[in-house]
């Protein structure tokens, strides 16, 4: 039986702004600004990250290890996230979640502790030092930043299989959640010269599989590094992928991802279609033919344009759920929403585009830009086009046109705050999240498996949480209400 | 047939099908129209004023 698809996201976000242009400076003043709300000043225990280990088991002699950035701003949140500064980006990264409606609610949570730091930083500068904040993956210069998603696998599905069965899915399924944008950016991209293309980040994508994530960026990324047991688990941490503003978008992002990863644990790798010969030819070509007419040649000598796939997959996705039912994903009714909403996307990016550019981005982005590029006779490539690109993602409420497009949203701004503030609570993100929400003063750090305690004598102590379906709600919170202090929390877990 | 001739098929195919949806979805079509000038009037508003200078200030260094 597959096992319970844990998942989350972690975005990178655009910056701008700041004192002296900095990007590292004004990334630090947005973590530090919403860190010093008293929300929480926990820092990040770096004990155990290991980034550089490869999950095809041989370190590649032409990777290189990511640098983990130990000294700046870092810290934990009361809903279980982490937000910090990533290289020279303000990063959120999701509680690890148990569905994918759950983490799509979690990351939406999380553009709005962004858009909060935003307003607190803003508060502290002068008006011409003023930050600004964007959702998206690339500045149109050359330059790209991630969004990723992360999976709970078993430890005993090869990798090998992982690669066979999903690279048809990463290829393709960027015709339903791509973000879009006006142009292109390297080199590749440039020579094709489109207007519009549907990902952000496909025309990044150098290697079908790697360890890398800032340079030769792969389709499959192989970082082992479970942030769990790693006899029992697998992380699987997928760095393509477009960051949506459309919370149906992502939620089908997610659910789609998720249940393809049940189907490979469940009924193997034979199932899923045959992959493109050339799987970053056929991602870039997919990116940058808004028509979805492209085919790219596959393994088996067929040919399949993106749709092709998506379709295939769909239907795996949809005859394992009649069968099997989507337990691993989450209960019933959500899991059959997605597969409807997906199969409502694809026939809509085909068919009737007006249907589905409430929850497309990609489709709602190129409706404005086509529509004001119409209005005003503009060039191809004109910079209010890449404006209305760029600011499509913009997080200021007064500035963004994401909000103005009329994008369908799934949760109350009341169901938002609360997750802001809360962890879920069918995962172990529920008792850091309790912890650092309950004892900040006896907190000195936490990561994503342990919660590290100073009770002011003796050692420091560690209380590991290896596993990600515990530490749950529903077994721990009668013990954390029991538990006023630190000090009655370690002795009781001692007991 | 080759990855052109074949996307030319398609396309053929396509015309024809998206020639009788027009037909049936022409009111709808009229309403989305309208829906987009309004969103167009209201992007005019919140627009960045120097859409040139906003775009080539706007450079990242790049991430993961």
């Amino acid at each position: 039986m597959a096992i319970a698809k844990v998942l989350g996201v972690e975005t990178e976000f655009g910056i701008a702004g700041g004192p002296d242009l900095d990007p590292i400076v004004a990334s630090s003043i947005i973590v530090n600004a919403y860190a010093q709300q008293g929300r929480t000043r926990i820092n990040w225990d770096f004990e155990g990250e290991t980034p550089d280990l490869d999950a095809r088991g041989l370190p590649g002699l032409t990777s290189f290890a990511p640098v983990v950035e130990t000294h700046l701003a870092n810290t934990v949140l009361t809903n279980g996230a982490r937000l910090y500064v990533d290289h020279a980006h303000p990063e959120y990264s999701s509680p690890e979640c148990r569905t994918p409606l759950e983490a799509t609610l979690y990351d939406t949570a999380g553009e709005e502790v962004l858009r909060r730091a935003l307003l607190a930083a803003n508060e502290s500068l002068e008006p011409d030092q003023a930050i600004t904040l964007y959702k998206n993956n690339s500045d149109g210069k050359g330059n790209s930043y991630g969004t990723h998603e992360n999976y709970l696998l078993e430890r005993e599905v090869e990798f090998a299989r992982v690669i066979r069965a999903m690279v048809p899915h990463f290829v393709s399924r960027q015709i339903i959640i791509g973000a879009g944008k006006v142009g292109a950016e390297t080199e590749d991209g440039l020579e094709t010269n489109p207007a519009f293309q549907i990902s952000q980040r496909a025309e990044f994508f150098e290697e079908v599989v790697g360890l890398e994530t800032t340079l030769k960026r792969p389709i499959i990324n192989t970082r082992d590094e479970p942030h769990s047991d790693a006899e029992r688990f697998r992380r699987l941490h997928v760095i393509i992928g477009d960051a949506n503003l459309s919370q149906v978008a992502t939620l089908v992002k997610l659910g789609s991802t998720a249940l393809l990863l049940a189907v490979l644990e469940d009924r193997g790798a034979e199932v899923f279609p045959s992959p493109p010969r050339h799987p970053v030819r056929a991602l870039r070509l997919f990116s940058l033919d808004t028509t979805l007419l492209v085919a790219a040649e596959c393994e088996d000598d067929r040919q399949r344009t993106a749709w092709d796939f998506q379709d295939q997959l769909w239907h795996l996705a949809d005859h394992y759920v009649e069968q099997r039912g989507g337990d691993a994903v989450g209960p019933p009714e959500q899991v059959r929403a997605i597969v409807d909403q997906w199969r409502e996307m694809l026939d809509g990016v085909r068919d009737d585009r007006g249907a589905i550019a409430d929850r497309v981005d990609w489709v709602a982005k190129m409706r404005v830009v086509n529509g004001y590029q119409e209005r005003y006779d503009l060039a191809a490539g004109d910079a209010r086009l890449r404006a209305i690109d760029l600011q499509y993602h913009d997080l200021r409420a007064e500035r963004s046109l994401a909000q103005r497009v009329g994008l369908r949203q799934l949760f109350s701004p009341e169901q938002v705050r609360e997750a802001v503030h809360n962890p879920p609570t069918s995962t172990r993100a529920y008792f850091r999240g309790q912890c650092v929400a309950r004892y900040p003063d006896q907190i000195v750090a936490a990561n994503w498996d342990s919660v590290v305690f100073d009770l002011g004598q003796g050692p420091l102590q560690r209380v590991p949480m290896m596993d990600p379906l515990r530490g749950t709600a529903e077994l721990t919170s009668d013990l954390l209400e029991t538990c006023p202090t630190a000090d009655d929390l370690l002795e009781a877990l001692d007991r | 047939m080759s990855e052109q001739e074949r996307i030319q098929k398609q396309r053929v195919e396509r015309t024809a099908e998206v020639a009788s949806d027009v037909s049936v979805d022409a009111t709808k079509g009229e309403q989305l129209k309208a829906d987009l000038d309004d969103l167009l009037d209201e992007i005019d508003e919140v627009l960045e004023e120097n859409a040139e200078e906003f775009v080539r200030n706007y450079v990242q260094k790049g991430g993961q």
